[in-house]
């Protein structure tokens, strides 16, 4: 049997059966990664001492029947902007070269109390600052569905670690669409909770006021067990919501949901595969009973500027507190304190995320204040409104992920402008706070893989994961593999 | 062109960051670029709309005044990159 190709409840299921033991399955893991790693990067770091280290432990609690989650046992992978005790966090810069948190994010810290295993860190753009996975200071991740794809941003190595059988769950952080187009471009099933629902204590801050945690999976039934344990109040984040653990009841039936399209996503810059996809799954769906209905959205073409604002802006606030002094790169050439943190900055920064910080520095500096930062507030209102007003006549919202498949690497590079522009259908939904989770829906002319893309109003993820589960117990788009590579060769 | 050498300048000063002269060229096209399309906001009428910072309402979050015990100094200063005595090391800042 080939245990990677398990989801990640089968695994769980075959270790609460002592069909297979923590340890055999934790090995296994770790050196599937040394075998195909070389070829996708997706990881940053692996702590294999610390993974067998955890699996004899984790055992011990199976056996004397004091861990009892359907995941204990069952290794993972987690993006490196999430502190992870005594391991290198790095949020894939050179700014924190070396950086061990001396405590775990909530998120990390309830998975390993349930019991799963944490197999390493995984590669993204540099703080989260992306689309492609290639802005990471530890070089690009690789899509394993075609040649010299990018994996999506910039949770790629959330993304493709599944993709590749590499960890059976991992999670991502979703500002912009960081969890959602990832998942999208390498055929796997990843949601953005409502804000709030995850803890943020512990995850390296980009946009608080966007930032959210969220699971990585093959399968709806997984990614809903990932979230269910991660989920809840948590006194170390002020924003998280005042709410138990969520509990999905996952049926498959769609029958009478009213499910809306809006047109504006459908228009022009949209790929016509893409756009087929999605769309014939909103007939599958229909054909199971949705009521589908097209509507209209015109705020959208708003929210990429939107967006930037208020997330560059944040940014530049967040990113304030890498010095030189505390933690990570500190540059040797200085003259005095001050020249300490430029150069320490200068010096550990990539371009995209000076870029954010010097956009975010200028549309919130005296003079620029009311015409860039206040005036997004008010169109973030707008945006909020209008999903308001869409929710009063439907359950969720379909839509593409991303307007295209994954791109080549190194094709939008060098364009940020182009780049953020690809972000159109996933940053609306952080701007209104809302849920959203995507699923394989289909593949290109090439061979990629499509997501289809499922909002709905804020704390609404047990009816998203009902409709996302129900699609895919009469699909198999989730169940495609592409062919994994092994060998040091990318 | 609202990112000219002078904003730049000062934009890098507000960020402490110090751009090469081939970055910054580049940042100010690329700056312009972005700025410029952001501006297609202003094609939206906001007047009387409430600049919203939450997408949720959220109060003050209070709880309980409990003493406990406050991180390890030696945790803290693990990572810094110089250190003394029991605290942060950073050059001199005044004579």
């Amino acid at each position: 049997m080939d245990l990677s190709k398990l989801t990640a409840l089968e695994a769980g299921k075959l270790i609460k059966n002592k069909e297979i033991s923590v340890a055999e399955i934790t090995k296994a893991a770790l050196e599937n990664i040394e075998k195909t790693d070389g070829c996708y990067n997706a990881f940053v770091s692996v702590c294999h001492d610390e993974a067998m280290k955890q699996a004899d432990m984790v055992q011990k609690g199976i056996d004397d029947g004091t861990l009892t989650s359907p995941l204990a046992g069952v290794p993972m992978a987690v993006k490196d902007n999430m502190c992870t005790k005594g391991i290198l966090t790095t949020a894939a810069s050179k700014i924190l070269t070396g950086f061990r948190p001396f405590y775990n994010s909530t998120a990390v810290e309830k998975l390993e109390n349930a019991g799963a295993i944490l197999l390493g860190k995984l590669n993204m753009d540099e703080f989260a600052m992306g689309s492609t996975t290639e802005t990471s200071f530890y070089g690009p991740t690789i899509n394993p569905w075609g040649e010299n794809r990018v994996p999506g941003g910039s949770s790629g190595g959330s993304a493709v670690a599944v993709a590749t059988d590499q960890a059976y769950f991992t999670l991502g952080s979703d500002t912009g669409g960081s969890i959602r187009q990832p998942a999208s471009f390498c055929g796997v099933t990843g949601i953005k909770p409502t804000y709030g629902t995850v803890s943020r204590y512990g995850l390296l801050a980009y946009a608080s006021s966007l930032d959210q945690i969220g699971p990585i999976g093959k399968t709806v039934e997984d990614v809903a067990e990932v979230l269910s344990a991660i989920s809840g109040h948590d006194s170390k984040d002020s924003t998280s919501v005042n709410q138990e653990s969520l509990k999905f009841n996952l049926e498959n039936n769609v029958k009478g949901k009213r499910i809306g399209i809006p047109l504006d996503y459908f228009g022009k810059g949209l790929d016509t595969d893409v756009k087929a996809r999605v769309l014939e799954a909103a007939k599958k769906l229909e054909s199971m009973g949705a009521v589908v209905e097209e509507f209209n959205m015109p705020e959208l073409e708003y929210a990429i500027p939107t967006y930037y604002i208020i997330a560059c802006a944040e940014a530049s606030s967040n990113l304030s507190r890498y010095d030189g002094v505390k933690y990570g790169y500190s540059s040797p050439n200085f003259e005095d304190l001050t020249d300490l943190y430029y150069n320490s900055r200068s010096e550990g920064f990539g371009m995209e995320v000076k870029r954010r910080i010097m956009i975010g520095a200028f549309v919130l500096s005296s003079g620029y204040y009311d015409a860039y930062y206040k005036k997004a507030l008010m169109v973030k209102a707008l945006i909020k409104q209008s999903f308001d007003r869409a929710f009063d006549k439907y359950d969720a919202i379909l839509s593409p992920t991303a307007p295209t498949t994954a791109l080549k690497i190194g094709e939008n590079l060098n364009d940020p402008l182009k780049m953020y522009l690809g972000d159109i259908y996933t940053v609306s939904v952080n701007l209104a706070g809302l849920p959203s989770i995507v699923v394989p829906c289909g593949f290109d002319r090439e061979g990629l893989p499509v997501g289809l893309q499922i909002t709905g109003k804020a704390f609404s993820e047990n009816t998203l994961m009902n409709v996302a589960y129900s699609f895919q117990q009469e699909t198999d788009f989730h169940l495609k593999k592409p062919v994994i590579k092994t060998g040091k060769e990318a | 062109m609202v990112i000219d050498d002078k904003m730049i300048d000062y934009i890098g000063e507000l960020a402490r960051l110090r751009l090469k002269d081939e970055e910054r060229e580049n940042a100010k096209n690329e700056m312009n670029k972005i700025i410029d399309y952001m501006d297609i906001l202003n094609q939206l009428d906001t007047t009387g709309i409430e600049a919203m910072s939450h997408a949720f309402p959220v109060k003050n979050v209070f709880r309980e005044d409990i003493v406990e015990p406050s991180k390890d100094r030696q945790d803290i200063l693990f990572n810094a990159p110089n250190k003394k005595d029991g605290a942060f090391k950073v050059p001199k800042t005044f004579e």
